[in-house]
Formats: C-alpha cells, structure tokens, sequence
C-alpha cells in the first residue's frame, strides 16, 4: 500500500498488491494503424481460452459482427469507415490534372480503421477495486483477472469499470474478461491474441519497453505525414494511472468506441464516504429530534 | 446510405424526436451509436433492495426510540417492520446474484475499497441485532414464559439499541455502493445521492410506524417521517439542479415519471403527516404514501443510472469537453 493505491501514477502495481519477488509489468502495446481487420486474434483468445460464441449476429456495421468487448469476446476488431476529410485547397495554380501527380491507387473517399481492442489490465482497476469477494486479483505480471471458482456473479465489477470490458454470462452467472492469458504467461509464452497477429499490430512485452517502442513509432508516423496517430492509455498521469494495454490510434478514442478520458470510481471514494458520514448524522439527527422535546403526545 | 445517415451514426445518435428541447443535443462522435459502458446487471431486485434496506434501518432507529421512550405499540411494529424488511433485502440481494449459492464469498474478506464488502460488514452486524428484537416481538405468548421467552426479552432492548446504532449506516453505504462505479447518472451524483437515500430511509421507517401504530403512539413517527420527506426532496431537486449533462438521465423519461411521483406521494404524505391530526386513516394513508414515495425514489435514480449507461452522450460529452478544456482527469 502507498499514497497512490488507489489513485495517481502508481510504478509497480505489482508490488503495491503484496508482491515481493515479481517478474516485471507486462502488457500489450496495439498499434492500429497496422491492424489489417483479419480478426486471428479474436479467433486465437477464443481457441485458447475456450470462450463461447458470441452468436452469429450480422450486426451492419462494416466487418463488424461481433459489436463490442464482452463475457464472450475478449478480443474485439472494430471496423469504422471514413469518409475522406476534403483537402484543404491552398489557391495554387496548377498545371496538371487532378490526381495526376499523386497516382490512381490513392484517390479514395474513404478510410478505413481498424483496431484491436481489449481488456486494459488498468493500474488502477475499477473492477478490482469494488469487487467484494476476492475473486478478481492483481497478478504477479500486474494484470487483473477474475478467479471463477471465486466469483459469485454481484456484478459489481461490470458497472465498475469505465470502458465497459467486464460483462457477467448469460447461463454462467460469473463474470468474464481477458486474462492476459495468465497461465500463457506462467509458461513463458505470450498470450495467444498477440502470437496470432500477423502483422504486429498487437505486441506483447514488458510495459516499459512497450511505451517506448510506442513513443518511437507515433514519432515515426508523424515524421511520415501522419499528424492524427496518437496513444491511447500510455500514459501513467491519467485518470486510470495508465493503461496495462494501451493502443496507437487515428482517429479521436471515442470513435472506436473507446470513452476519451476514463476515471477510476474509487478516486473519488474518500469524497463518497465522507458525505455518506454527513448523510448518515442527518439522519440521527432527524431520528433524535423525533423523541426529544414537547414531551409524550 | 447517404453521407448524412452516415454521419448521424458516427457523430452521435440521429434526431427522430420532435419533442421541445431545453439543452442543444449533445453532438458527438462514437461508435455506430453504441454504448461505451455495459449496463448494470442488476435488476428490479437492487432498487427493491435499497428501499427494503433503507425502510429496516428507519424503523429499527425509530424502534428504539419507541424503546426507550416507552411506546410499546410503536416499538412493536417498528420491530417487526424492521425484521422482515431486512430478510427481505437478504433476499434481494442474494437473489440477484449470478450464483445465489456463493452468497457467503462475501465473507471470506473484508475490504475497504469496495463498499458492497463495507456493506457486506455492515449488514451483518446490523442483522443479529434487528433480527433478535424483531423476534421478540413475535414470540408466542406460551413461549414468553419460558426461561428462553425471559432471556429474549431482556436481550431485546440491547439488541435493538446494537441495531439503531448500524442503521445509520445501512441506510447510507448505499449510496456510495452506486456512487463508486463507472454509471454516469450515478457517479456524478455522490454528493447529493446519501442525502436522498437517508432522507428517503427516514420518510419509509417513519412512514410505516404512522401506518401501523395507533395514533396517540405516531407521533415520532410522524416527526422522522416529515424530516426524512424534507431531506429527500431537497437533495433530489438540488441534484437536478446541479448534475450537468448527467441531470438528463433522472429528468426524462421512465425515470423522470418514476420520481414525479415519488416527489408527489412524499410531499403529500409529509403534509399529511403535519395536518392528519388525531384522524387514524388520514395519518395511516399518509403513510402509505411517505412508503410508496420512497419506493419510487429508489428505483428512480436506479432507472436513471441504467438509462446513462445506455446512451453514450454521457460517458463521451463531459470527458470530451473535459480534454477539449485542457482539464484532463490527471493522477
């Protein structure tokens, strides 16, 4: 335990949980702008981890069918197509015709993103915090996961977290999510989402190698003329304390879905009790004041 | 598509309403219109939870009271009231469950930052007491009489006093057990929610003593109940006033029926209770009303929570306009 338990930059969750001798914090850095929508890594968590279907829904929105992180769908692909923001006209004569200079293959109404999405693994896990029976805990890896024989189904952690990534199964009753693929992790082995991918977009390592390969690559694709790159949940000032598993993105968090500034519930829990305290006194007050004075009736 | 549906998904949810609008409609980007947070799990049976709980802390505060102060009708029934509106929240609460069966995994740890385990712990040093005045109210008469009738009876003055002092309690972690999750509605609400939730304890517990007691015994009941009813409405209205965007959850739809009424049914039983006199059906309907106004409160702000986790305006508009400010949340 230490000031920053619950809220602020906190470097070794980990080791605030109780760990002495732990290996160091990993995580997933997903860099979208190379996600290529294939979906392996939705296929490979459900493979490994034995996670049910999520029904076969044709839900319209672009690739999309499986509509957001859920009990069954640890790894989700979002699809969002765009229509091409038009170029800023600067006045200048021409010579040339339109498109001539840039070549056919790029001339395109629309972009399209994709990304990867998943469970954050937060410093400061919303989910973690509130559950009341132990069954959610921080591993040694400082990443959270649910121990079903633990969970008894309250449901507390699915309106704890602030992205909307735990969810409690139909016909289950317990609550589900990413693991990290914690028993991958034990045998030395990546988890199988980021061993699937074939293009990088997901990569697994230690956090503080990560957030330095990321800071390199949006460094990189903004030297390439690529302004909108930005990352996501890298960083540990914000509200969560930074993210276990954080993204490149192109476009604004929200358009993936993702809530643009997420906040820990329990950073304002010493503010919660305190005006429960002054509820609670009101209410003896009111209950006092009801026998004393003017006597019996 | 056209551009224009098209743009209606990605920037925010389309129009289609033609109802008069006091604040513009919230532009904003998102996912097809999804829902970033999931919605609560829980059902009818936690907002019925919360009043149960609320009425059981009311009436076991004003039980002793009755106690001590020597009305014994009214102590009976605040008794018995409080009795079985706490079986009921355990089973509400256990009901609601994924796996019913595991209720007793709360009580393998006891833990500070969640405030279901708080109340876990609350709960369960609130229970024995209630529970063993409440049953020696109930004790047959041939019972009475033997030593574990006598035994019962002495224990039952401390046992309610053990009650009245958790009460509080019981009728005021429930508001941070909703405050302290990811629901806009709910979140937003923490400074104005325990007022509204005590209040609301105050007006039920009192409400059933006027109901149940005889009048020459109500009248404690009534002066709680009258209490209760101010503070409830006064933090409800305050906290419409103030939420911001998040205001709109409790102020439309079902939820904004849902605690019309409750504010109806409280302010009309709390006037009852000020002019019913000495009339028994005027003061029991009155507290009917006070019961059933607090029972719509709770599942009002519960209906207003699940209504901002479904809309995604909630959750994108203030952390949008907070970045857009140059106020991120900073650790």
């Amino acid at each position: 335990m230490s000031d920053n338990s619950f809220y602020g930059p906190l470097d070794d969750p980990a080791g605030d949980a109780g760990y002495s001798d732990h290996p160091p914090r990993v995580g997933f850095f997903t860099d979208t702008s190379v996600c290529i929508g294939c979906k392996a890594c939705e296929v490979a968590c459900k493979e490994w981890n034995g996670v049910p279907d999520d029904g076969f829904n044709l839900l319209g929105m672009s690739f999309d069918n499986t509509g957001m992180l859920g009990a069954n769908t640890w790894r989700h692909v979002a699809f969002i197509e765009q229509p091409e923001r038009p170029p800023v006209d600067l006045g200048m004569p021409g010579l040339g015709r339109p498109g001539d200079t840039t070549g056919a293959e790029t001339r395109q109404d629309f972009r399209w993103l994709m990304s990867s999405d998943v469970c954050k693994h937060c410093t400061h896990a919303g989910c973690l915090d509130v559950c009341p029976t132990g069954a959610l805990f921080r591993t040694e890896f400082g990443t959270v996961v649910v121990q079903q024989d633990i969970c008894n189904g309250c449901g507390y952690c699915v309106s704890g977290c602030p992205y909307g990534v735990i969810e409690r199964r139909e016909g289950d009753g317990r609550a589900w999510k990413c693991t990290l693929c914690y028993d991958r992790l034990r045998d030395g082995l990546e988890p199988a989402c980021a061993k699937a991918c074939p293009t990088d977009s997901i990569q697994f390592g230690p956090l503080d190698e990560l957030r330095e390969r990321a800071a390199q690559r949006v460094e990189e694709l903004h030297e390439r003329g690529v302004p909108e790159a930005r990352l996501y949940g890298h960083d540990p000032n914000d509200g969560v304390g930074g993210d276990g598993a954080f993204f490149l993105l192109l476009d604004e968090p929200e358009v993936y879905g993702l809530p643009p500034d997420p906040v820990v519930p329990t950073r304002d829990a010493g503010a919660m009790w305190k005006y429960a305290g002054m509820a609670a006194s009101a209410l003896v007050a009111a209950a006092v004041s009801a026998f004393v004075g003017r006597g019996k009736p | 598509m056209t551009d224009k549906d098209i743009h209606a998904q990605m920037y925010g949810r389309g129009g289609g309403t033609r109802e008069q609008l006091t604040v513009p409609r919230a532009d904003f980007r998102s996912y097809y219109g999804r829902a970033v947070l999931k919605p609560p799990v829980w059902e009818w049976k936690i907002a019925a939870y919360l009043f149960a709980g609320g009425l059981s802390a009311g009436s076991a505060m004003l039980a002793a009271g009755a106690d001590l102060t020597g009305r014994t009708r009214l102590r009976r029934v605040s008794r018995v009231g409080a009795l079985i509106s706490i079986l009921a929240s355990m089973y509400f609460l256990a009901a609601d469950l994924g796996r019913p069966e595991r209720f007793h995994h709360m009580l393998r740890v006891a833990k500070p930052s969640s405030p279901m385990s708080v109340g876990t712990w609350i709960l369960t040093a609130y229970g024995p007491g209630a529970g063993l005045a409440g049953v020696a109210e109930l004790l047959p008469k041939w019972l009475r009489r033997t030593w574990i009738g006598r035994l019962l009876s002495r224990l039952a003055r401390s046992a309610g006093v053990s009650a009245a002092v958790v009460a509080p309690g019981v009728a005021s972690y429930t508001a941070v057990l909703l405050s302290q999750t990811a629901v806009p509605a709910w979140h937003e609400a923490h400074p104005y929610l325990a007022f509204g939730f005590t209040g609301s304890a105050a007006a039920s517990g009192g409400g059933l003593g006027m109901l149940l007691a005889p009048v020459d015994e109500a009248r404690p009941a009534r002066r709680m109940a009258v209490a209760g009813a101010g503070l409830e409405v006064a933090a409800s209205r305050l906290m419409e006033r103030r939420l911001g965007l998040a205001a709109e959850a409790y102020t439309t739809g079902k939820a904004h029926r849902l605690r019309k009424w409750s504010e109806y049914l409280t302010v009309g039983g709390a006037l009852g209770a000020v002019v019913a006199g000495r009339s028994r059906p005027a003061v029991a309907v009155s507290g009917l009303a006070l019961l059933a106004g607090s029972a719509l409160q709770r599942f009002g702000v519960f209906e207003a929570g699940v209504e901002s986790t479904r809309d995604p305006k909630y959750v994108v508009v203030p952390q949008r306009e907070r970045l857009d400010a140059g106020r991120p949340a900073r650790g």
